[in-house]
């Protein structure tokens, strides 16, 4: 299988879980959506980095796009790359975050050390958030 | 030490994301226990999915850039130190959001 395909099978398992087995149902809340796109923003930047200086190379037989260059840094848009990286390890992305997501909210709801519960912020942090 | 920089971005998430858990509280590696539990379902089978994609040659690594030890089957120690740290990350910004905004993620109980 491509990687193409496995990372689209990986969203699909990773949706299954939460939906339909751990029955956390993270995809419908707001608390995964802020988070997931948060993590998203950082994923460009550090795998951003991993493919752009080519720390990770890639076969053009596996994804969509061309193959990492063997002599200069492959295309930051464009030929199914977004920031230097496959959009492949986008779906990757997406369903690690997802999956270990399930995990710990599965955990916290089964009752592992619901406690002790995040927040409330640091009073410094707490100003920081009410000016906006 | 070029053969650190794939860590090198590790450690920049895991330090840029520590101040979570001293600013917003997120207590996530206070509940190691939980962190841990959560983390080594997501290490098993994305290690699994790695070794296949190595094997099939999906994507190899540049060796300058690796620590060069793999762990099993052609997986860099490096990746299964990916597939701690990224967890962690993710885990950490989810605590972050409920802590800063209050919002639930069905997993509080009675308090909820």
């Amino acid at each position: 299988m491509t990687y193409t395909a496995l990372a689209l099978l990986g969203v699909l398992v990773a949706v299954v879980c939460d939906v339909f087995i751990a029955r956390t149902k993270l995809v419908t809340r707001r608390i995964f959506w802020v988070s997931y796109c948060i993590i998203f923003v950082f994923q460009l930047l550090s795998n951003g980095a991993l493919t752009g200086f080519r720390i990770v190379r890639y076969s053009d037989a596996a994804i969509v796009g061309s193959a990492t260059p063997v002599d200069h840094a492959p295309p930051m848009f464009g030929d199914g790359r977004l920031m230097f990286a496959p959009f492949e390890d986008i779906l990757f992305g997406f369903s690690l975050v997802l999956f270990t997501l399930t995990m710990w909210v599965w955990l916290g709801r089964r009752g592992m050390q619901r406690e002790p519960h995040a927040g409330p912020p640091h009073e410094i942090m707490q100003r920081i958030l009410k000016r906006k | 030490m070029a053969k650190f920089a794939y860590l090198g971005v590790l450690a920049f998430c895991l330090l840029g994301t520590a101040w979570l858990e001293v600013l917003l509280k997120t207590r996530v590696y206070r509940r190691a226990l939980r962190l841990a539990c959560s983390v080594f379902p997501v290490v098993a089978i994305y290690t699994v999915w790695d070794a296949y994609a190595i094997a099939a040659g999906h994507w190899t690594f540049d060796a300058r850039f690796v620590t060069g030890v793999t762990v099993i089957a052609d997986v860099p120690f490096d990746e299964i130190c990916f597939f701690i740290a990224i967890p962690i990350c993710a885990i950490l910004t989810l605590e972050a959001v409920r802590s800063a905004r209050g919002w639930l993620a069905g997993d509080e109980g009675d308090q909820a």
